[in-house]
């Protein structure tokens, strides 16, 4: 450690005013506060410091509550593969490794295209490079499929970064959160690596087994509706040839099923959720009520119950798709959600109540919890605007009396 | 139910703003603050509202092929649509300066809020496609006001979330260049994004 800190020290007078990368210097500071707490301290008189956590070990604590993801995610790419392959004879070191070799380019691939847009950002705009990104640019890869070509991560990524980031003057100044812009642009963008039945499972060179559906179970219950066959026997049956119950409630719970990188395990998403809550870093509000305005529309539409997909048990659309993920790590970004703590429950409650609409509704789109949460995000401000108003208003009301 | 869903299709789906791009030039241009974007939307929502019923009965009565029939056999072949344009823009301004009359007279800090604005909701291009999309639809009248509070109801919600984006925006740190409406634009299309959730719903 020693010897970093010399190396560091030895560098600073370049990049400090006069030296010669003057230019450089948020290169340098990102560097150096990302291996050393930086020493800043608060004047006197002023700041009321109430814990220690600042923006860097934040950022790092909801990546930490990623990893349990990411390495589900990577572990799962692999099953997924040599399951569709029929290859009984794939150890579980076999599998991970298949994944990672899928996997981790994605992952390169987002942090190197973002990190460089970041830095000439930062150095041209002259404000610091901060962990932020660590966060988007491991968002971005959890919720793509594994098969997406790697030029069009990079262009999300940029696009996102640039244009829902960097624009409104860097982290937490943005408006819609960055992740899912970056992957609304990719699914409007190229819907045909995006969506459909074939995307979610990377065959390779080796043809799929007979009677292999890459199909997800939100695009398989979307079907039992619209053949008004019972969604949840659909569900159960589907595939059955090659894993017994795929799309059974707990295996939809632990994750072996095809889908986004690290969205598949709702399990997985729960352990991140409980990282974040305990650290205190994400919003329990939000969480809440967002499961419970999910769960709560699922009843609603067993009461409307037009078509078999309305009559699916509500706890099913918790389990299905990119909900858990969504909700735990996008809602929850504390910069582009509501602001306001009763602001928050208003706004988590409508992203759950608007993703089993789109999903059971709007035929165009199978999942629905990347449009909601975007849709919030540009309503965000409105709800945190009125519960402000209220907040003034009461608060006259007992001041004049 | 019919009408629950054409209201539901012309404030979310078939949105004036998002889905057709009308009525730009106020939703980017007065949109600085809540209050004002307030004032303008709920506006545009009462001028639609009583424009789109009555440009119906205009058209009903008077602009259609056919729609003369009941003043003689003369007059059953005539077919006046080609006047379309210049009626229905006739009645939307003399209900705008009548909205005017009524703002200034009631709410005199709005109407200094609004300025220009105001009067130029008569040509606010929303206002006239509201008109325009009901002659071409073939509404019935019930359906005509639904549709018409429907739509200003769209827009309404548009200009007030963007208003608030705006209001929160002074904490940003935007590049010069993009100030004003430059980053607004930006936003549009960001917010074109997210309303896309509900393109492809069929009511």
């Amino acid at each position: 450690m020693k010897f970093l800190r010399d190396l560091l020290d030895k560098q600073k007078p370049l990049f400090q005013k006069g030296g010669k990368l003057e230019n450089l210097y948020y290169l340098y500071e990102a560097g150096e506060t990302f291996m050393f707490s930086p020493n800043h301290t608060t004047s006197p008189r002023g700041a009321q410091i109430k814990d220690a956590i600042d923006l860097k070990r934040m950022m790092i604590t909801v990546v930490i509550a990623m990893i349990p993801c990411l390495l589900f995610g990577i572990y799962n790419t692999g099953n997924m593969h040599y399951l569709a392959i029929q290859d009984a004879s794939a150890t579980f070191g076999d599998k991970f490794l298949q994944g990672a070799i899928l996997v981790l380019p994605i992952v390169l691939v987002a942090y190197a295209a973002g990190g460089i847009v970041e830095a000439v950002f930062a150095v041209i705009r002259k404000h610091p490079i901060n962990e932020g990104f660590l966060v988007t640019g491991m968002l971005i890869p959890l919720i793509v499929p594994a098969t997406t070509p790697l030029w069009q991560v990079a262009v999300a990524t940029i696009f996102a970064v640039v244009i829902a980031k960097e624009v409104f003057g860097g982290t937490g100044m943005n408006i819609l959160n960055v992740a899912m812009t970056a992957r609304a642009f990719l699914y409007f963008a190229y819907p045909a690596q995006l969506s459909g039945d074939t995307v979610w499972t990377y065959v390779g060179d080796n043809a799929a087994a007979d009677g292999f559906s890459g199909a997800t179970a939100l695009a398989v219950a979307y079907q039992a509706g619209q053949e008004g066959q019972n969604a949840v026997a659909e569900l159960t049956q589907h595939n059955a040839s090659i894993m017994e119950g795929m799309f059974s409630f707990t295996n939809m719970f632990v994750g072996f099923i095809p889908g986004s990188i690290g969205e598949t395990s709702t399990l997985m998403c729960l352990i991140g959720a409980a990282i974040l809550l305990f650290t205190g870093v994400a919003s329990w509000k939000i969480m809440v009520s967002a499961f419970g305005g999910a769960y709560l529309m699922g009843l609603v539409m067993n009461l409307l119950a037009v078509n078999e997909y309305m009559a699916l048990p509500s706890h099913y659309h918790l389990v299905m798709g990119g909900i858990a993920f969504g909700i735990v790590f996008m809602a929850t970004d504390p910069v582009s959600a509501s602001q306001t703590e009763s602001g928050k429950w208003i706004y988590g409650l409508l992203i759950g109540v608007l993703t089993i609409i789109i999903r059971v509704t709007n035929p165009a789109y199978p999942e629905g919890i990347m449009l909601a949460v975007l849709f919030m995000n540009v309503f965000a401000p409105l709800i945190d605007y009125y519960v402000v108003q209220a907040n003034k208003k009461r608060r006259l009301q007992r001041a004049t009396v | 139910m019919e009408l629950f869903n054409l209201g539901i299709r012309s404030i979310f789906i078939d949105n004036m703003v998002f889905a057709y791009f009308l009525g730009m030039c106020s939703f980017l241009a007065v949109s600085k603050k809540v209050s004002t974007a307030l004032g303008l939307g709920a506006a545009v929502i009462f001028v639609l509202t009583i424009t789109v019923p009555l440009n119906w009965v205009l058209n009903e009565f008077v602009l259609k092929e056919g729609a003369l029939a009941f003043a003689g056999e003369t007059f059953a072949a005539v077919d006046l649509s080609f006047l379309r344009f210049i009626m229905f823009i006739a009645i939307i301004a003399a209900m705008v300066q009548l909205v005017e009359m009524i703002i200034e007279k009631f709410a005199p800090a709005l109407y200094g809020a609004l300025g220009i604005f105001l009067p130029l909701i008569a040509v606010n291009c929303a206002i006239l496609g509201g008109s325009l999309f009901m002659a071409q639809r073939d509404y019935t009248l019930a359906e005509a006001t639904v549709y018409g509070f429907g739509s200003g109801t769209g827009f309404f919600l548009a200009i007030v979330a963007l208003a608030a984006i705006r209001e929160k925006l002074k904490y940003s740190h935007v590049p010069n260049g993009l100030k004003g409406l430059g980053i607004t634009m930006l936003i549009t299309g960001l917010m074109g994004i997210a309303f896309m959730s509900f393109m492809g719903i069929d009511l």
